[in-house]
């Protein structure tokens, strides 16, 4: 069964149409990777996805058979969705580690395996400071990582994960998008997945089971295939190639 | 001379504020209607409280912490101890509640002196009950922070529910040379009172002064404008506001530093929470005329209801040019980006507003007594609940 299944999904924000009948699903313990040019629709998706207030949004989402399309994003995040936002907002007066503290709580989250990933993304030294006020791009996606890391996910949806952050960050980052994601158990016994959106596709180098790539172009999914070879692809002819594609869906 | 400043000023309004008339609070209407247990609920325990006072007449003086002389103004001023200092950093004819506080006030108050080089870690606790209704309530007190001592007063103030009444303390503050006086007022006033406390701070060579003053209860009217003068090089204040305005809470509430000698530094900063009607004006002021001198101001307002105002006022006065003056300020509601942040977590839409609204409201304030503290965490809660 699908984790996930994006049904005949448009979305209009402010009047205009940002999405258009796009469907498409991620299976169990799949990793799914979204690429396309700025402005093509690919952070709406995900904001569809966990329920942006303000969206006018037709088509349904299915979340593990449970029809999530109404639901607020809180409800959906604690169905088992969890969102790691393009760019975070700064929280006045919160502190990382209370947040951390509280979300281990809601979802039950093993504090060591916490402890762990905060010293796999070097980021202690931000754990009393305020919420994203004055963090650099890549501290930001490590401090978001760790928070999503606490909400334990069963589908995670990543925004840029690779955005901002410098080369030597980029395997760091992978691992532990693989850890949320129970890649690197194959015992696990649950199976999680992930989308992740990229623009260059530079995370999947570093992202086990991302088998599959969806191109999003003007609000609308056009293809889709394996993600080494459309990226190779784009990298030589540019998205517009894609408008000619075979394998359209 | 000062009587007759005072009766000069007796009808002088203060530029800012709903203008009182002293006389409706000369008429007493009942016998006192609170007990010492009130201070409970301000977190303070009347049998640790160095200095208490019920209208116009101290009914407690614990000189107890070494290294602090704790005395009535009345005592003080018989001793010959504060002569320099009465009616010195506040003038007696400032307004009409200064000269009240003068003709009608008792001549009472608390005095608290920090002995030279002390640094008295306990924190000095003071309690200012207005029980009367329909009464002027005027201490003044007057803290000396001798050369090189330091020292943190709390006071806290109750008023009686009943009736209306009017508080119109006089706060005289002296930091000398290398001193620190900090000064924290947790304020819990009735709907019906009416404050006008006039505050005047001196801090000489490398002194510092730091105050923070909360209040999250309804209030009648509130206005208040503290002056801090750092007069010697190298001194320093630091001034927080944490206030939360409900019903239909009047408040103007201001804080001014004159950075009068090199290298003085001071900053701002105010936190401003209304809901119901509430009506706060927030000014803050920084004026700059010595060399290398820097000051910031910070205001956030955050408004919880549709109906109530805030009016956010920051004012920088560079008088020379070798001076850095900054302010932030932002007024509005809760941010949506925020809410729909927390709530991808998981927060449900209550949680996210009551973690914002905390959040928003932090400030960190050292060497609060634990039960202080925890008072003061729940009246944050509260602030935060029922939005």
């Amino acid at each position: 069964m699908a984790m996930l299944k994006v049904e005949e999904l448009s979305v209009k924000v402010r009047e205009r149409e940002i999405l258009r009948e796009v469907s498409f699903e991620v299976g169990e313990g799949e990793i799914v990777a979204l690429l396309g040019p700025n402005g093509s629709g690919k952070s709406t998706l995900l904001h569809a996805i966990m329920g942006r207030p303000g969206y006018e949004v037709s088509g349904r989402i299915i979340f593990n058979g449970i029809d999530i399309t109404g639901m607020s994003a809180s409800e959906r995040a604690k169905l088992g969705i969890g969102f790691m936002m393009q760019m975070p907002p700064a929280l006045k007066g919160v502190r990382l580690r209370d947040l951390i503290k509280r979300l281990s709580k809601i979802y039950g989250t093993d504090q060591d395996t916490l402890r762990r990933i905060s010293e796999e993304l070097r980021i202690e030294r931000l754990l009393d400071r305020e919420l994203h006020r004055g963090f650099s791009g890549g501290e930001m996606k490590k401090v978001e990582l760790l928070l999503l890391a606490a909400q334990n996910p069963k589908l995670a949806l990543l925004d840029e994960p690779d955005s901002g952050v410098d080369l030597e960050s980029l395997p760091i980052i992978g691992k532990v998008i693989n850890e949320i994601v129970g890649a690197s158990d194959s015992r696990a016994r649950e199976k999680r997945s992930a989308i992740i959106v990229t623009h260059m596709g530079k995370i999947l180098k570093h992202v086990r089971n991302a088998n599959r790539a969806y191109i999003i172009l003007n609000g609308e999914v056009k293809c889709f295939g394996n993600p080494a070879d459309l990226i190779e692809d784009i990298e030589k002819y540019g998205f517009s190639e894609c408008l000619r594609c075979v394998r359209v869906v | 001379m000062l009587k007759k400043a005072a009766e000069e000023a007796l009808n002088k309004p203060s530029p800012y504020g709903i203008d009182l008339r002293i006389e409706d609070f000369l008429k007493p209407r009942a016998s006192p209607s609170m007990g010492l247990e009130a201070l409970s609920s301000i977190g303070i325990d009347p049998e640790r409280a160095s200095y208490i006072q019920v209208d116009n007449r101290p009914v407690e003086v614990r000189p107890s912490i070494p290294g602090v002389k704790v005395l009535t103004l009345s005592q003080a001023l018989e001793e010959g101890l504060v002569q320099d200092y009465f009616w010195n950093a506040v003038k007696v004819d400032t307004d009409k509640y200064t000269a009240a506080a003068e003709l009608f006030g008792g001549h009472e108050g608390y005095v608290f002196i920090a002995e030279r080089g002390r640094k008295v870690e306990q924190p000095v606790l003071s309690c200012l009950l207005l029980s009367t209704p329909g009464s002027l309530q005027a201490p003044h007190n007057i803290v000396i922070v001798e050369e090189g001592a330091e020292l943190h007063v709390i006071t806290g103030c109750l008023t009686s529910a009943e009736a209306p009444g009017l508080h119109a303390g006089i706060s005289e503050f002296y930091v000398k040379e290398g001193g620190r006086l900090t000064f924290t007022m947790i304020h819990q006033w009735a709907p019906t009172s009416h404050v006008r406390p006039r505050t005047g701070v001196i801090v000489e060579r490398g002194g510092e002064y730091v105050s923070h003053y909360i209040n999250m209860s309804p209030i009648a009217s509130l206005q208040t404008d503290p002056k801090v003068y750092l007069v010697g090089e190298g001194a320093k204040a630091y001034l927080s506001s944490v206030i939360v305005a409900p019903r239909e809470s009047k408040m103007d509430v201001g804080g001014s530093v004159f950075l009068r000698a090199e290298n003085t530094s001071a900053e701002i900063v105010s936190k401003v929470i209304t809901k119901d009607r509430a009506d706060v004006i927030t000014r803050s002021l920084i004026s700059a005329e010595g060399r290398g001198a820097r000051g910031h101001i910070e205001c956030d307002g955050l408004l919880l209801s549709d109906s109530s105002r805030i009016l956010t006022l920051p004012a920088l006065d560079a008088k020379i040019d070798d001076v850095q003056l900054s302010h932030e300020a932002a007024v509005g509601r809760l941010s949506e980006e925020q809410l729909y942040y927390l709530m991808t977590k998981g927060f449900s839409e209550e949680e996210a507003k009551s973690i914002l609204v905390r959040g928003f409201m932090e400030v960190k304030i050292e060497g609060l007594p634990r039960p202080v503290e925890a008072q003061l965490k729940m009246a944050l809660e509260l602030a935060a609940r029922g939005l």
